[in-house]
């Protein structure tokens, strides 16, 4: 009887360092490099409990200047970079992480957004992992109690609900992407690739060079560019803070090598060709989505402008993004409409083109 | 010699061997069944669907290269978008080398199928149609390839779109045969193109049959050799019912073939009857346009051998009807504007020109009269198309 309690506290000894070791085990580097595509999101034990929280060694949270909208869904972001090695730095575009490092970002909603407190739903969580090969992205959904994310390739949808920051009720049919829907945003000249960790929106002023310290970064520059966060109003120009949200949630498709290349719009923060930036730029592909409207950006002139139009509609053959945003966003429209009403009209202030590039106020 | 071929029969059965049928048939689930054999299909593969109406509320989308897709026939599979919540299109093609056949695409948000950047893709047998006949909340375009090279659309029937049925953008190489399109702004469309053969098409009930137009601002431009040829274009006289700000929203129903600042377009052999405004209509780029690469006059254009059945008969442009008054009640089958260089038509019909000089000048400064474009030095055709082999159909 004594043995057999010795034996079976041996048991529970053994039982329990195995259970403390596998609370700690690191990263699992071998399945983000590995080419298999793990059913559970617990196999790459970027977490330390089972809900996604608590992030493992050499996981980092981050967030964005700018965000993508998605539905006003919240999100959770980190990376992960392999012990020993950085990403490497770069002014233009996405910073560059070394094979093994992995994105993670979670997408949930709170019961109510009035209350800082109000637990969080979350519903799936996307993985990009830099393997030998390139970037693969992955969509995982989490089951109801939230222990486990499981791998959904051909994506779903899934309803959702919240009370909204001004005490509404919403509810949308939530789309999960399928793993081409991945790559219909993460695209460059045909490869899958990253889009929000930019130095420029990353750069809070600080962040880079803690990232430095903690060895995740090779270096930061002290002037590094900076994307302005959009709807802060102390930051940056009226026509800075639109053209931030319209390259963060346009440009990972209307950018010359991007998916919308065909239509001529491009939008990124440094496009300087004012046509390709859809100023007088008449639609070219746009179907029922040019609103019977003549101009992409109509200058002074919001309700006539194609850009806007697609922006306040939920009409999925008309809505703009595609992907993820079946309701408005009602204060990125707001913003749009302010930055082109201020546009000067063509014909009676002449120069629009310059004046509107030096950003006014 | 005898180890080599022993060698490639090894080879081949291996690639046999390897080639998997995905089998997809209607009934629960279909949405998210069908996405995961279009993942999961390897080079090689075929996906077929089965019978039935499969009823999608998202869009499809296919990122593998060499992949067939292969319905039971484009009125037995029917992929039915009339619900469908997100995505701009019905279908989405991203990889080369894929092959879209006997199936149908019906009532999608917004575009039927599109494949962008996908070279040597074939449309084969495909109906793509929004079931409610022409209206301007339809999709823009029902077979939508762009970016691509080596670009095959056959044997297919195209109903009902906003924009253009068959709708070929900025590609290079392409082929359009042997398909039905009606009902549409324009039956088929051929936009910032290089090397293009349309030919034997049925064109019919559509705003504008066919276009072969050049636009600025865009990656690719300055459209040229195109060949359109033994098509039926009758009938195109349908109001036209594009969003306006399109292209297309300002071409005039009852237009049959419309060439707009291109270079090197020959149209021969089609017959052409009951088109309201013009048969052959040849004109340049006429709004403003900020780009100096640009080049909006049309350039080396013959027509030969066609027949030219009524038309003119209701022109749909402003001041048509003033025209056709004073041309005698009704305009001639070929309305030209002016403008260009090379010119020229050996076709039995009157030429109208509207003698403008420019690009962009008002109709209200033409000097309307009938002129003799015949030419004695005919023009070099374009090279007809030449597709890569395994392209073609395999019992042909």
């Amino acid at each position: 009887m004594i043995r057999a309690l010795a034996v079976f506290l041996a048991w529970i000894a053994l039982a329990s360092a195995g259970a403390a070791q596998s609370v700690q085990a690191p990263v699992a580097l071998d399945v983000i490099r590995g080419d298999t595509l793990p059913r559970n999101l617990s196999a790459f034990r970027f977490f330390t409990d089972g809900i996604g929280q608590s992030p493992n060694a050499r996981v980092i949270g981050y967030d964005l200047n700018t965000p993508l909208f998605s539905d006003y869904a919240v999100k959770q972001r980190f990376a992960f970079v392999p012990q020993g090695q950085t990403i490497r730095y770069t002014d233009q575009g996405v910073l560059d992480f070394p094979v093994g490092s992995a994105l993670i970002k979670s997408f949930g909603y709170p019961a109510d957004f009035r209350d800082l407190d109000s637990p969080v739903r979350w519903i799936e969580t996307r993985v990009l992992l830099r393997r030998e090969s390139g970037w693969v992205a992955l969509p995982y959904i989490w089951n109801e109690d939230g222990t486990e994310a499981v791998l959904a390739r051909a994506g779903r949808r899934l309803p959702a609900s919240w009370i909204d920051a001004a005490g509404e009720t919403q509810a949308i049919s939530y789309r999960v992407p399928n793993q081409n829907q991945c790559k219909g945003c993460h695209d460059r000249g045909n490869e899958l690739s990253l889009i929000g960790p930019q130095a420029r929106n990353l750069n809070t002023g600080t962040r880079l060079a803690q990232w430095v310290d903690w060895g995740f970064l090779d270096r930061a520059p002290a002037d590094a560019p900076r994307l302005p966060v959009w709807d802060d109003e102390q930051d940056g120009s009226l026509a800075e803070r639109a053209r931030a949200y319209l390259d963060v949630n346009c440009a990972h498709c209307h950018n010359r090598d991007g998916p919308a290349s065909n239509s001529g719009l491009f939008l990124q923060y440094e496009e300087a060709d004012s046509v390709a930036r859809g100023i007088l730029k008449r639609p070219v592909a746009a179907g029922r989505g040019s609103g019977n409207l003549a101009f992409d950006i109509a200058p002074g002139d919001p309700d006539r402008s194609i850009l806007l139009f697609r922006m306040e509609t939920d009409d999925p053959g008309i809505a703009m993004p595609e992907l993820g945003r079946s309701l408005l966003h009602r204060e990125a429209i707001a913003l749009i409409r302010r930055y082109i009403a201020e546009m000067p009209r063509p014909g009676t202030a002449g120069e629009f083109r310059g004046a509107e590039l030096r950003g006014r106020r | 010699m005898k180890i080599l071929a022993a060698a490639t029969l090894a080879l081949l059965a291996s690639t046999s061997a390897f080639a998997a049928t995905h089998i997809v048939e209607a009934g629960d689930g279909a949405q998210e069944r069908l996405q995961e054999a279009l993942i999961e299909a390897q080079p090689g593969d075929t996906v077929q669907i089965g019978e039935g109406r499969f009823a999608l509320t998202d869009g499809l989308s296919l990122d593998v290269a060499g992949v067939t897709v292969q319905g039971a026939g484009a009125d037995a599979t029917i992929l039915d978008f009339t619900d469908q919540q997100g995505a701009g299109e019905g279908l989405l093609v991203t990889a080369d080398d894929v092959v879209l056949t006997g199936f149908a695409v019906e009532n999608s948000a917004g575009d039927g199928i599109k494949s962008k950047e996908a070279d040597r893709i074939v449309y084969r047998g495909l109906r793509v149609e929004w079931t409610g006949g022409p209206a301007e909340t339809n999709g823009a375009y029902g077979i939508y390839p762009v970016e691509s090279e080596d670009v095959l659309v056959e044997n297919s029937i195209v109903s009902g779109a906003s924009d253009a049925g068959i709708y070929v953008g900025q590609s290079d190489r392409i082929v359009v045969r042997h398909n039905i399109v009606r009902n549409n702004v324009a039956g088929i469309e051929i936009e910032n193109s290089f090397n293009a053969d349309v030919y034997e098409n049925m064109v019919t009930q559509n705003t504008g049959g066919i276009l072969v137009f050049d636009l600025p601002n865009l990656p690719q431009m300055g459209g040229h050799s195109v060949r359109v040829f033994r098509n039926m274009i009758q009938d195109n006289n349908t109001p036209n019912f594009a969003p306006a700000g399109n292209i297309v929203a300002s071409v005039p129903a009852g237009t049959g073939v419309m060439i707009m600042a291109n270079r090197n377009v020959h149209v021969f052999e089609n017959a052409f009857d009951q088109n309201g405004t013009s048969n052959v209509m040849i004109v340049s780029y006429t709004q403003a346009f900020d780009d100096p690469s640009y080049n909006p006059l049309p350039r080396a254009v013959f027509l030969e051998n066609n027949a030219h059945g009524n038309a003119g008969y209701a022109p749909d442009f402003e001041g048509g009807e003033q025209l056709a008054t004073a041309v005698g009640g009704q305009l001639p089958p070929i309305l030209w504007d002016g403008t260009g260089e090379a010119i020229l038509s050996n076709d039995e019909a009157v030429v109208l020109s509207l003698g403008l000089t420019a690009a962009g000048q008002s109709v209200a400064e033409a000097q309307p009269q009938p002129v003799d474009l015949h030419t004695d030095d005919i023009p070099e055709q374009p090279e007809a198309v030449s597709l890569p082999m395994d392209m073609e159909p395999a019992d042909q």
